[in-house]
């Protein structure tokens, strides 16, 4: 199935969930979804039966600096062959996003990678604590205004 | 209690040759903590397996802190890992000795610069005796690193240390 | 001049002493500088939570057990073998039948299965659970900082 239909099938269940397609060019096909639909959307390319994406790829954050953050989902369908590429905008003021983990196991991990390194909190995930860093770091490492830190636990941090 | 440990002002002919025999008893068996964190622990391996061989030097690895005599700290030491690293070094008998291999246990290596994760150098948390440079050392250097903290060792004395 | 028993006993002092000098030698030769950091329970560089006292298997101690009784069976076998020729047939039916009463025993813990090591539905001893398991306790905002 071609990326056009798949857009098509997802605005004709969502409408205006659906907020952006960049279809053409040279880039991975994707599509904007809205935050808050991110799940029901997911949930829909799950399960109906000629879409099938069963397999998150990936999932990850994205600074794309003046305080926007991003989360960019690749999927792929093992039954029928497509893939498919998600996105969604975030602002570091509200950087909530619905999980997406009751869908696709894989989230579990990728989203507590998202949090720990970009810092966009998962609604709904059931787990959602640091999985690089250690527990009591303070602060987002992948963040491009990051400061790191001159002290942790007593030893010194820079060279 | 160690009775004859740090107890003597200057070395007399007794001290001498218990001093002789119990170094070279103690650089003859240098029973090896395996730590091997990244990318040197293939390079230990490597040393530790048949062609560049550790156990012809009385080396062999062992699993935990409580029956090494030294630590080889083989690979990235993160600031997550250097609270175990101490602990671990804490938890090792004298007379224990640290070989830090590698350059990213030497001052951070490669990720010296941008490394927000990574301890510039174990020598921030543990004290070391050798350093071996290298990305990755060769085993060969390894070896070396080992030959240079068993002539420290055969220099070490029961004897107290006159300086202060 | 001395006699068989007394061979022993030398042997056995020697043994001791041996011992006794290794062991005065190494403290002699030893530092000994404890700090609690040093005596602190190994548990990987981790701090250690938890109980060491874990629930052992109880077919270790079975097995132990049935290894035991028959193990003084073997024990009582020795001595007889060694004057059987002397003793004849009484002796013999004698043993047989001392060996039946125990067959019986054995068959019994065969049939009991007793001797299986693996059970079919076996328990799984419990452990407390550590860091990356619990629940954490903040929510995610705390945990923002």
């Amino acid at each position: 199935m071609i990326p056009q239909e798949i857009h098509q099938k997802l605005t004709a269940r969502f409408g205006d969930a659906i907020t952006e397609a960049k279809l053409e060019g040279v880039h991975d096909p994707f599509l904007r979804v809205a935050p808050g639909h991110i799940r029901e959307v997911a949930l829909f390319l799950r399960d109906s039966e000629d879409l099938r994406f069963d397999a998150l790829m990936c999932l990850s954050a994205v600074d794309y600096t003046k305080g926007k953050l991003g989360v960019v989902y690749h999927l792929h369908s093992m039954k029928w062959g497509h893939k498919i590429t998600l996105k969604v905008d975030l602002t570091v003021d509200a950087p909530h996003c619905q999980s997406v983990e009751s869908v696709w196991k894989t989230a579990n991990w990728h989203e507590r990678e998202a949090y720990d390194m970009i810092g966009v909190v998962f609604d709904g995930h059931p787990d959602l604590r640091r999985i690089l860093m250690p527990y009591d770091w303070e602060g987002y490492p992948l963040r491009k205004d990051y400061q790191v830190p001159e002290y942790y636990n007593g030893m010194k941090v820079p060279y | 209690m160690g009775l004859l440990d740090q107890r003597f002002e200057n070395g007399n002919i007794i001290i001498t040759s218990m001093d002789s025999v119990l170094n070279w008893a103690r650089l003859s068996s240098l029973w090896g903590m395996q730590f091997g964190l990244a990318c040197c622990a293939i390079e230990m391996m490597a040393t530790g397996a048949s062609h560049y061989d550790f156990d012809r030097f009385g080396v062999f690895f062992r699993g935990t802190p409580r029956q090494s005599d030294v630590m080889i700290v083989a690979g990235t030491v993160t600031l997550k890992m250097a609270s175990r690293i101490k602990l671990l070094y804490d938890q090792m008998s004298e007379p224990r000795y640290v070989i830090s291999m590698g350059s990213c246990s030497n001052c951070g290596g490669p990720y010296w610069e941008h490394g927000y994760h990574v301890l510039k150098g174990v020598d921030r948390v543990i004290p070391v005796d050798v350093y071996v440079p290298g990305c990755p050392p060769r085993p060969e250097a390894l070896m070396e690193g080992l030959m240079k903290l068993q002539e420290k060792i055969r220099n070490s004395s029961l004897a107290q240390r006159k300086s202060a | 001049m001395i006699t068989e028993f007394g061979r022993v006993l030398i042997f056995l002092i020697i043994g001791g002493v041996f011992v006794a000098a290794g062991l005065i030698f190494a403290r002699l030769i030893r530092p000994h500088r404890p700090y609690p950091s040093k005596l602190s329970t190994y548990e990987c560089g981790e701090e250690p939570i938890g109980d060491t006292r874990t629930r052992f298997n109880v077919r270790f101690y079975v097995v132990a057990l049935i290894f035991l009784i028959f193990d003084v069976e073997v024990v009582f076998l020795f001595p007889w073998a060694v004057v059987f020729k002397q003793l004849g047939w009484f002796a013999f039916i004698e043993m047989v039948v001392f060996l039946g009463i125990l067959f019986v025993g054995y068959a019994y813990v065969w049939r009991k299965g007793d001797l299986e090591w693996e059970k079919p539905s076996p328990r799984i001893p419990r452990y407390e659970r550590g860091v990356g398991v619990r629940e954490p306790e903040m929510t995610p905002e705390e945990m923002a900082v």
